[in-house]
């Protein structure tokens, strides 16, 4: 019935010049209107091999063969006039960042029009007029003279991506590539994409690649999923299939790490990333993480076999795998603990300015000891500036009191008592920028020593090796450099950053937004751990609801600088009362009918 | 379980550190550069250097301002005469006096040029000193508090920049008569704005990121913060800077020397050399024009040099990109 709108067949990309391979035989086939998608962690190869549906590969890597065939066309011939006809029109592509991917100085009308005449849709400016109305009305967005005026920054990130998609679908393309377009955007915004996404792809019969990290977005959206590992398709089949009968130790393994709303489960990490390229193992590449692994995965890699009809996968036990009911992934009762009564810290009518304007307006929470209160909220509500606030990190006004053991705090980390600043311990979000990249490991965990404690030489070493213990990391690490260390091992240096103070609060503000979800479920692995082994009392701080059964007993729900709901979390997600929570659990991307 | 599982549970548990000896590496941009191998890492300057060294443009730098400052630091042992003999006629050929002749007061040229490019390059690099400090100084300051100091020293500095730098040079020695002292603090002076304002920029940039935040909320001092966490941040940027200024101070200083203002007869020194010879220009050109060529290498050379530097440092012609 379908037609055939892509078809990528062994494709190649390897660095230049030095022609280490970063994708290997990437094969696979898209017919009209399905959405495929391709999903892996960061390092796998999987932006790199779509990108290279269009043609184009950034600085330093080459396509070295293979062939991509859209619509009979075959792409990677065709001379420089030729793709530039091509991209935007026949095929498109959506980036990560809607923010980069408009140009700030020209307002977003101009810049719809300007992909029409490029590529000569319509006969005339009336004709391409009436086609961005089109256009803005298929993404849901308003498509008035005053709207189309805005300039990109004037637009909500939403709105944004919108107008991206828009431009990508503008010359009714055949095949489009994502980018993990929804990775900057809040929950409810991402549901409201992907559905918009869905319908333009079926409406128009347009393939679309979606690529992404996090296996429960495209839970709904995608006909089919290629798992990649170490730039190879490991898996490759429809959804359900999928998720159903994962048939790849790897796959199995993203699975367990996605947090899931309903029911308790406890996370489960994949140990170890990704290889990058120059630095993947012989043999089956993911065979070093593998519960799995033989000693035949060590020397060969598995050939691409089929566990049934359009369901490939590359590992040589693969049929054992499909049928397994792996222990690993089975719901353990994480066990949270609630605190105990005494408060230890308590924010008491806490309201906020950022400059003029006030962002936290009376909030009041309370932290128990041994006790974990998550936090949630979108972007804009106030969760950051809260755990900020807490961290004696506002540099602006604040009304209302935060008492910490019975004596309020300064507002300001360095206007507090040192016992006082030891106890609360903070880790920032993004652990590319939260560790001084020209220290290395040891330097940057000795700076709270120094100032907390009066150690001598030898009891420091003692300590730098303890701590980086306490967050699973070889102390051989101690002498490397942050940009040595993947995400995931950034994070957990910043984690053994705030241990170092041995604090008795740890505000943790969204530690795991920046990482894999199969990273994400190690370190929250390892925060539950952490209250359980050191009863260490916790703030934790997240955009995902998902995530909190996993490690909170409490929790408070946040919009618009209010607590909306507070509670304990498993009456909250399974009664919620604020209609907040509810659509904010109803927009959460999970997954259902797994089987693990 | 798993059946036939080869590998001990603890193999998978936890983190999969067994991993990280083989799989980290600095980055995907570094893997097929030679220096992705193992935990051994340079710092960042020699690898600045290193890659500034691959571009064709700072390997003719480098042999130019090698050449010149050779021929300035060892010249005078090679000198045939002291600079203040008279050995010849005024304005005498190449061909009756020495090498390249002899100059206004029929002193030899080749023996007053290889003993006049010392002053250039030692004062050029004083000045630009005395700027790089005071600049990084008031840049950093007014980066990292960015409250009323900032305004003030920015704006103090505004009104600096609003003369041109010679004219500001000018305006002191002529005031204060020339000494050499006072060029190289009023020369280092008027860099100190341009420097300020590029530590400032950088240094607005560096001061959001969440590890100086980190070092705030540990209650690190102010003053370690800006020294400890800031300074080693922006290096690059700062020794870029520092290339361009000390071009600018070799033009600077020699066309001091060439108005009158700095040194003062009867020391050899290639500015004042062309001062000097420039009315016999026609009869022995030599005396001006070989000064003329070795300011024009040496402010050539720093500027490719500085060139291949910043190339190194944004990444243009990189060959393994992000």
């Amino acid at each position: 019935m379908s037609r055939i709108a892509l078809t990528v067949k062994d494709l190649n990309i390897e660095l230049d010049p030095s022609g280490i391979e970063i994708d290997r035989d990437v094969s696979f086939v898209l017919q009209e209107g399905e959405v495929l998608g391709l999903v892996g962690e960061s390092a796998s190869g999987k932006t790199t091999a779509a990108t290279a549906l269009l043609n184009f590969q950034r600085r330093g890597a080459r396509i070295a063969g293979g062939s991509v065939n859209i619509d009979g066309r075959e792409v990677l011939q065709l001379s420089k006039t030729q793709l530039r006809q091509l991209r935007g029109g026949e095929i498109s592509y959506v980036p990560q960042d809607p923010g980069s991917a408009l140009n700030p100085a020209l307002r977003i009308g101009i810049q719809l029009r300007e992909v029409l005449e490029e590529h000569g849709f319509g006969s005339s400016a009336q004709e391409r007029r009436e086609r961005v109305e089109e256009m803005m009305a298929e993404v849901m967005l308003p498509s008035d003279e005053e709207f189309l005026r805005r300039y990109p920054h004037q637009l909500s990130g939403g709105q944004q991506q919108r107008v991206v998609l828009a431009m990508a679908f503008a010359c009714r393309p055949k095949v489009i590539v994502l980018d993990e377009p929804t990775t900057g955007l809040d929950v409810t915004t991402q549901a409201h994409v992907l559905s918009t996404l869905r319908d333009l792809a079926k409406a128009h019969g347009v393939a679309a690649v979606y690529v992404t990290h996090d296996l429960a977005v495209v839970a709904e959206l995608a006909d089919r999923i290629a798992v990649m590992y170490a730039g190879r398709v490991v898996e490759l089949g429809p959804s359900r299939d999928l998720f159903r009968g994962a048939s790849h130790p790897y796959t199995r393994g993203l699975l367990a790490a996605i947090p899931v709303i309903e029911g308790r489960r406890a996370l489960k990490g994949i140990p170890g990333y990704a290889p990058r390229p120059g630095r993947r193992p012989q043999g089956c590449a993911f065979q070093p993480r593998c519960p799995y692994a033989i000693e035949r995965c060590e020397a060969e890699m598995p050939p691409e076999t089929s566990v049934s009809a359009d369901h490939l996968v590359r590992c040589w036990r693969a049929e054992e795998v499909r049928v397994m009911v792996t222990v690993a992934g089975v719901a353990s009762e994480p066990g949270l603990v609630g605190g105990g009564e005494e408060a230890l810290l308590s924010v008491k009518n806490l309201t906020a300015w950022y400059g003029s304007r006030e962002i936290l307006h009376d909030v009041s929470i309370t932290l128990r000891a041994r006790e974990c209160l998550a936090v949630v909220g979108e972007s804009g509500s106030g969760k950051t500036t809260l755990s900020r606030c807490i961290a004696g990190l506002h540099a602006f006004k604040i009304t209302g009191e935060i008492d910490f053991q019975g004596k309020p705090l300064a507002r300001l980390a360095r206007g507090r008592p040192v016992p006082v600043r030891r106890s609360i311990q903070y880790v920032f979000q993004n652990p590319y920028s939260s560790l001084h990249p020209r220290k290395t490991i040891a330097q940057i965990l000795r700076q709270p020593l120094d100032i907390f404690f009066d150690l001598e030489r030898d009891q420091r070493e003692a300590r730098l090796s303890e701590l980086l213990e306490l967050v699973s990391l070889e102390a051989s690490l101690l002498r490397r450099y942050p940009d040595q260390l993947s995400g995931g091992e950034r994070q957990r240096v910043a984690i053994a950053r705030a241990l170092a103070a041995d604090p008795v609060v740890l505000v943790c503000d969204e530690v795991t937004s920046w990482l894999d979800v199969s990273v994400q479920a190690s370190i929250v692995e390892l925060l539950v751990r952490l209250q359980r082994e050191i009863g260490l009392c916790m703030l934790f701080v997240t955009h995902n609801l998902a995530l909190i059964r996993s490690i909170a007993y409490d929790v408070a729900v946040m919009s618009e600088g209010r607590v909306v709901e507070y509670g304990i979390t498993d009456e909250v997600l399974a009664n919620p009362e604020a209609s907040y929570t509810r659509s904010l659990l109803a927009d959460t991307p999970t997954i259902k009918d797994v089987a693990l | 379980m798993s059946p036939g599982r080869s590998k001990g549970p603890q193999a998978v548990h936890g983190s999969g550190l067994e991993l990280s000896e083989e799989v980290i590496g600095p980055g995907f941009e570094n893997v097929s550069a030679p220096r992705a191998q193992g935990a051994k890492r340079r710092n960042e300057w020699v690898q600045l250097a290193h890659d500034a060294v691959h571009y064709r443009r700072t390997q003719v730098g480098l042999l130019l301002v090698f050449l010149v400052t050779v021929l300035a630091l060892f010249g005078p042992l090679a000198a045939p005469y002291t600079p203040y003999e008279f050995t010849g006629l005024p304005y005498a050929g190449p061909g009756d006096g020495g090498l390249l002749g002899t100059d206004n007061l029929g002193r030899d040229v080749f023996s007053r040029v290889l003993n006049g490019g010392r002053s250039v390059l030692v004062l050029a690099f004083a000045a630009t000193a005395i700027g790089g400090f005071l600049g990084v100084t008031m840049g950093l300051v007014a980066g990292y508090t960015r409250d009323a100091i900032d305004d003030l020293v920015m704006r103090v500095l505004d009104v600096v920049l609003a003369f041109p730098q010679i004219v500001l040079v000018l305006l002191f020695v002529s005031i204060l008569g020339p000494r050499v002292w006072l060029i190289v603090l009023i020369v280092g002076l008027t860099h100190s704005p341009r420097i300020a304002r590029v530590t400032r920029g950088a240094t607005l940039e560096v001061r959001e990121r969440d590890f100086i935040k980190a070092a705030e909320a540990l209650g690190v001092s102010r003053v370690r913060i800006a020294l400890g966490e800031l300074l080693p941040t922006i290096t690059s940027p700062l020794l870029v800077e520092f290339g361009l200024r000390l071009t600018y101070s070799i033009g600077l200083i020699a066309a001091l020397s060439f108005l009158g203002f700095g040194l003062q007869p009867p020391a050899a020194d290639w500015g004042l050399m062309i001062n000097e010879n420039r009315v016999g220009l026609i009869v022995q050109p030599y005396a001006v024009f070989v000064p003329v060529v070795l300011i024009a290498i040496l402010t050539i050379g720093t500027n490719l040099v500085t060139d291949g530097m910043a190339r190194a440092m944004i990444g243009i012609e990189r060959d393994t990109g992000v």
